[in-house]
């Protein structure tokens, strides 16, 4: 029995939507709410100060710096050899990638050209970094979701392809394999056969992801539509990779500016989107981790034989000169500016990074979009605070 | 250099370059001060400061509507060194006859400042790209190019507190990766790396010979481990 009858709980309520009516004073004034510095959608210690109207984001700017290693400074008191540990931990889920760009850039200020075993064996441990990158961002978007399963599935399974490059190199997620002039060691025996039926294993779990969250309804509700970046913001930010595929721009770097790795050997396709929101983000990364599959399944079948390191001198003096050489990083497009005075280290280094490009477009596409979707797009956007903070 | 390595291949004529260098330097005019190029491999073109603006404008008119980066070269001889003066390096220096000098050379397409901007811009339709320098005078400011290139925001906040130049009419240059307190510019030459003061770099202390009556022994139990293993098999 309750005390207040339906007609006064009636009578009450009736009364809160008349003074709802009339407008009656509350406060409605503006919060911040700070999203970060730990948050798991944010990949490290990024803070994002959001000014909210309600549940809308009516400004967001995005703090860095927690994780500012000076590399840049650190790289100018180094020899050449040993920067290449350093730019290791830059994106520290694709490590080999971050190497190939700068000893690319270093080679060919010293003229010196990396024999062809040695250009094919990089462009697969490229491609092999790619996919241990992007796969768990494949699993870890589901969790910005709230779909906890798929990143089990992608920690699972990028195990198999670290092994494949602990396998060639002794390290699995710093390899600092690349040297000046070719690499440290050649493939393992039966190297190649293991790493096939991995890639068999890796397609097996992009089948996996199309199914539970591409095809998943919820799943597109929450990022269909979220997070428009049209191609010619993209272009404007500098944004690179898979971000800006997916706003309908073609342009990868491996295809249209290669810098002599292999990858114009083989036939393979680079993928787009139209829509330029989170869920073409996400489509086109799985497209690309399944493409990579078939990249490396064609590289290995075609491997020449021969060196894996051309003739350097011992000590290495690069000479005076500059250089930019970018390429097509797991998170879009890397490039070092090198500038040697003929020194046995640089004189300086620009490290151009995709991530700082890609997430300085934050407070252009936050404005407006409701809180839960600010994940989304964090997420989306797909970015590693050492590759932003440098 | 190891002179066996260098082969003398005739060049083919870079015309991608080329062409783009004489549509760049028709359409920037007098604001070109200095081009250089590389065949086959990159573009440079220093252009006047005060006409920075104007010359963005001009390239993304042209189709250069991708914004790659924008950085700075300080040029002047650090005063620290390279921190390089230990033991090892001494011995480096002697064995390799060629005494290491460094260029005064300030770069290429040239320079007559300490400090210059580099901004690279892209073409997403044709796949090119070209650098652009500019020397950054007295005043130690240029005009900003945010209002041409959005991306261009935060990468001129990087460069303003790492280097100290100024950007006119950006309006929010506050540190983007240091703390407000910082002070100086970490990533001008004449900022020490305080890391190294405090610990001198170990060159090859890391690399210990194995004392000699250690050595023998562990061979033995290598080569003890190889034949248990069945030898060269």
């Amino acid at each position: 029995m309750t005390t207040t009858s339906d007609r006064d709980q009636l009578a009450y309520i009736s009364s809160q939507a008349a003074d709802a009516r009339v407008n009656v004073e509350l406060n409605t004034g503006d919060m911040t709410l700070n999203i970060g510095p730990q948050h798991p959608a944010t990949h490290g210690t990024l803070r994002i100060a959001c000014r909210l109207d309600g549940e809308q984001v009516i400004m967001a700017e995005p703090m860095m710096g927690y994780m500012h290693r000076g590399y840049e400074k650190l790289c100018e008191v180094r020899t050449y050899p040993q920067c290449t540990t350093l730019i290791n931990r830059i994106d520290w889920l694709g490590s080999f990638a971050n190497e190939v760009p700068f000893i690319l850039a270093a080679e060919r200020l010293m003229e010196v050209e990396a024999p062809p075993r040695a250009q094919w064996i990089r462009t697969i441990l490229f491609e092999l970094s790619r996919i241990a990158n992007v796969a768990l961002f494949l699993g870890d978007m589901g969790v910005q979701l709230g779909a906890l399963t798929p990143v089990f599935f992608a920690f699972r399974d990028r195990e198999h392809v670290l092994n494949q490059i602990e396998a060639i190199t002794g390290g699995r997620f710093h390899p600092n394999f690349d040297r000046i002039g070719g690499l440290k060691d050649d493939i393992p025996r039966g190297w190649i056969e293991e790493t096939k039926s991995v890639m068999v294993k890796m397609r097996t779990f992009c089948d996996e992801m199309e199914d539970l969250l591409v095809g998943n309804e919820i799943f597109q509700a929450r990022c269909r539509g979220v997070g428009v970046i049209p191609a010619d913001v993209a272009l404007n930010y500098g944004m690179s990779g898979a971000n800006l595929r997916a706003s309908g721009v073609d342009w990868d770097l491996r295809r249209d500016a290669n810098p002599g790795l292999a990858w114009d050997q083989i036939d393979w396709r680079v993928w787009t989107h139209p829509d330029g929101d989170s869920f073409a983000r996400y489509w086109v990364r799985l497209q690309e981790t399944r493409e990579a599959t078939y990249i490396v399944d064609k590289l290995l079948d075609g491997i020449p034989s021969g060196p894996i390191m051309a003739k350097v001198p011992r000590i290495i003096k690069v000479p005076a000169g500059e250089a930019y050489i970018s390429t097509e990083n797991p998170l879009g497009e890397m490039g070092y500016y090198i500038v040697s005075k003929g020194e046995l280290g640089p004189f300086r280094v620009k490290i151009r990074t995709p991530s700082f490009n890609n997430i300085s477009v934050v407070p252009w596409v936050m404005k407006g979009v409701y809180v839960p979707d600010v994940i989304t797009i964090l997420g989306s956007l797909y970015f590693i605070l050492g590759d932003i903070d440098r | 250099m190891a002179s066996e390595s260098v082969e003398e291949t005739p060049l083919l004529p870079d015309d991608v370059r080329e062409a783009m260098l004489t549509s760049l330097s028709e359409a920037l005019g007098d604001a070109l001060v200095e081009s250089y190029l590389r065949p086959h491999e990159d573009l440079w073109l220093r252009v006047r400061a005060d006409r920075w603006q104007d010359v963005a404008q001009t390239a993304k008119s042209l189709g250069y509507t991708y914004f790659g980066f924008l950085s700075a070269i300080d040029w002047e001889i650090a005063p620290e060194g390279r921190y390089e003066n230990t033991e090892f390096d001494g011995e480096l220096e002697e064995e390799d006859s060629e005494p290491v000098v460094q260029s005064t050379s300030t770069g290429y397409a040239g320079g007559d400042t300490r400090f210059q901007v580099i901004v690279q811009l892209q073409s997403p339709t044709e796949h090119t790209a070209f650098h652009l320098k500019t020397d950054v005078g007295e005043d130690n400011s240029i005009d900003t190019l945010r209002d041409i290139y959005a991306g261009a925001d935060w990468h001129e906040r990087e460069i303003h507190e790492m280097f100290g130049i100024g950007f006119r009419g950006h309006p929010n240059l506050h540190p983007l990766y240091l703390p407000g307190e910082f002070e100086g510019h970490p990533l001008r030459k004449d900022f020490p790396l305080l890391a190294r003061h405090v610990k001198p770099w170990p060159g090859v202390v890391d690399i210990e010979d194995i004392p000699e009556h250690l050595e023998a022994e562990l061979e033995a139990q290598v080569m003890a481990a190889f034949e248990a293993a069945g030898g060269g098999e």
